[in-house]
């Protein structure tokens, strides 16, 4: 029997207050098995497998990228541009390589050979995402002494984790720094600064690149949380860039751009780079998406009294453990502190005046709680539906398989009482839960 | 179905494992969720609830909760075995603990487990007998 997969038309009868949520992970249909090993290691539950194979409830994602790293059959994929879809020669095109990059390459002592292959590639211009990333920095410091905001402050430079908080943690959208993330801001100034360098250049004239470690950076630019429209027009993926880069990084001679990342601005490529980077001691750094999550639940609960700050992110070892970096993120970090060694703290520096209005200059909107279930007009709708699935889950075996195409029998029962799934989905079924117990009691009996 | 009878849901609080202590009130925060609770309600209901779930793994042992969820009202009742609270009066005072010291190095029993509960809930009703055990019972309104 063949049954319509009605995840689909829930999801779009779902978003119809809200604009669609342009996610970068597609999936390869011809590939998927429907196992269910995304199913059951999804963060937020989002994935179902229906009619033999993966479906994502796009309410749900948060674009962390581990069904993509997960998939054993590759048919997870991310969504990117590709290089050849930059207009290398119709616009003036400046690339955004962030210090995760910087991680991947064995054999680089000077991050100036790896700047120079991406002028070699074609880009016109380079602007490093670091030299953002330290302005970033800079800010936080004074804003953590501001004695009128929410303590501890959550760093915005995660879109995984912002886009968390927004969906499950509606008490902590106002700890969340609102700064935009250095992406954005890296993206602002590369134009500003090409203008002032080319006066005949309009602004319709450049184009920004970032190369991406990470599928959630693609989101954010796709959806435009930037309060409308992102400075960044491109988001290529660091493999893609990464293979280009082997092929024309040969050391013959010496590079032009001169590097103007410190120590700080490469910090931010792993985990508790960012945060130690603050000169405060009183920071958290989680990295991985389900320490984050933990994390976030106790923080909402009130369990970290003395933090100001705390650094999330979504990918194991931060940046540097993204889906789309090539280099084991062991090594990478490895390669990132000897990058390190010998740079100053930072190369830039910045006038007060520079720092403190930043606010005005890049300043993200506050983010808003926006949970992905029901709202409070139908609380009792939402009631209903839980009773029902109370019901459903008693007939349940508690096995939480999967093998129903949801991820465990607590969500499989909601899925039912939701009308997306019925009872006898579940292979299990005939092995009641209580009778197991049953068995158990009498396993010593030999019967 | 009915829907004037209240959601109801039964925790058990492991007193053995202090790790696991405060894991009720994270479910019952994601069922509040799921409802559409406004974000206030949930905040008091899982600061209450979180407080008087530690209480009863400090002091008791661990016990069992009972939650019932209606539009109007979320009740959390916490049943324990433990040894009961000689003065209820004083355990209500901010600062007053009893909490053993290898609890106060993680930082609990500062004394306002109770103060908290108190202030972040609707009505707060404390039965307790000494050797007997205590049940605590929290109302938040909505």
């Amino acid at each position: 029997m063949v049954r319509v997969p009605k995840l689909q038309s829930l999801s779009s009868l779902e978003v119809r207050n809200m604009t669609e949520y342009k996610h970068s992970v597609s999936l390869d249909v011809s590939k998927c098995k429907g196992c269910i090993t995304c199913l059951k290691r999804c963060p937020t539950e989002a994935i179902r497998i229906r009619d033999s194979r993966a479906t994502i409830d796009s309410n749900r994602c948060i674009d962390c990228g581990q069904c993509i790293m997960l998939c054993p059959h590759k048919a997870k994929k991310a969504v990117n541009d590709k290089l050849s879809d930059i207009p290398f020669k119709k616009k003036y095109v400046i690339a955004l390589p962030p210090p995760s990059l910087y991680g991947q390459f064995a054999n680089l002592d000077d991050v100036d050979y790896l700047l120079q292959g991406l002028l070699d590639l074609g880009f016109d211009h380079v602007y490093e995402f670091a030299r953002a990333a330290e302005l970033v920095t800079e800010y936080t410091r004074q804003y953590l002494k501001r004695t009128d905001i929410k303590h501890p402050v959550i760093s915005s430079a995660c879109p995984v984790v912002t886009r968390l908080i927004s969906l499950r943690f509606p008490y902590l959208c106002d700890n969340i720094i609102p700064i935009l993330p250095p992406m954005e801001i890296a993206g602002q100034i590369a134009k500003k600064e090409a203008i002032e360098r080319h006066p005949e250049l309009h602004e319709s004239d450049i184009v920004t690149v970032f190369i991406s470690p990470c599928t959630a950076k693609t989101s954010y630019v796709k959806n435009g949380f930037a309060g409308g429209s992102s400075s960044v027009d491109y988001i290529v993926s660091m493999s893609d860039v990464y293979f280009e880069l082997l092929g024309v990084m040969k050391k013959e001679r010496t590079p032009l751009p001169v590097s103007r990342v410190g120590m700080v601005g490469m910090s931010w490529a792993v985990s508790s780079g960012e945060a130690s980077a603050l000169l405060n001691d009183h920071y958290l750094a989680a990295d991985g998406i389900e320490n984050v999550i933990k994390v976030l639940d106790d923080l909402e609960t009130g369990n970290y009294p003395f933090l100001d700050y705390i650094e999330l992110n979504a990918c194991s070892s931060g940046c540097v453990g993204g889906v789309l970096a090539v280099e084991n993120p062991y090594l990478a970090k490895v390669k990132i502190q000897n990058l390190k060694r010998y740079l100053p703290v930072m190369q830039s520096r910045y006038a007060n005046e520079e720092i403190s209005s930043m606010e005005s200059r890049y300043s993200a909107e506050q983010t808003v709680y926006q949970p992905a279930q029901k709202q409070k007009s139908d609380m009792l709708t939402a009631m209903t539906i839980m009773k029902k699935a109370q019901i459903v889950y008693s007939e349940l075996p508690e096995f939480d398989c999967g093998a129903c195409g949801s991820p465990n029998c607590h969500a499989f029962a909601e899925d039912v009482a939701n009308g997306n799934a019925v009872l006898s989905d579940c292979l299990m079924l005939g092995r009641n839960k209580k009778e197991n117990k049953a068995d158990d009691n009498n396993g010593s009996d030999g019967k | 179905m009915d829907n004037t009878t209240p959601l109801t849901f039964h925790f058990a609080v492991d007193g053995s494992d202090f790790s696991s202590a405060g894991e009720a009130s994270v479910q019952v925060k994601k069922i509040l969720r799921d409802i559409g609770f406004s974000a206030d309600v949930i905040r008091r209901v899982s600061i209450a609830m979180y407080e008087a779930e530690i209480n009863m793994v400090i002091h008791a042992g661990g016990g069992v909760a009972d939650v019932s969820v209606s539009p109007e009202s979320i009740v959390i009742v916490l049943t324990d075995h433990g040894p009961g609270i000689a003065d209820i009066g004083l355990a209500m005072s901010e600062g007053y603990s009893t909490a053993p010291d290898n609890i106060r190095a993680l930082g609990f029993g500062a004394g306002m487990g109770l103060p908290n509960i108190k202030r972040y809930s609707d009505e707060l009703n404390i039965e307790s007998e000494l050797g007997k055990g205590t049940k605590i019972t929290i109302t938040v309104k909505p």
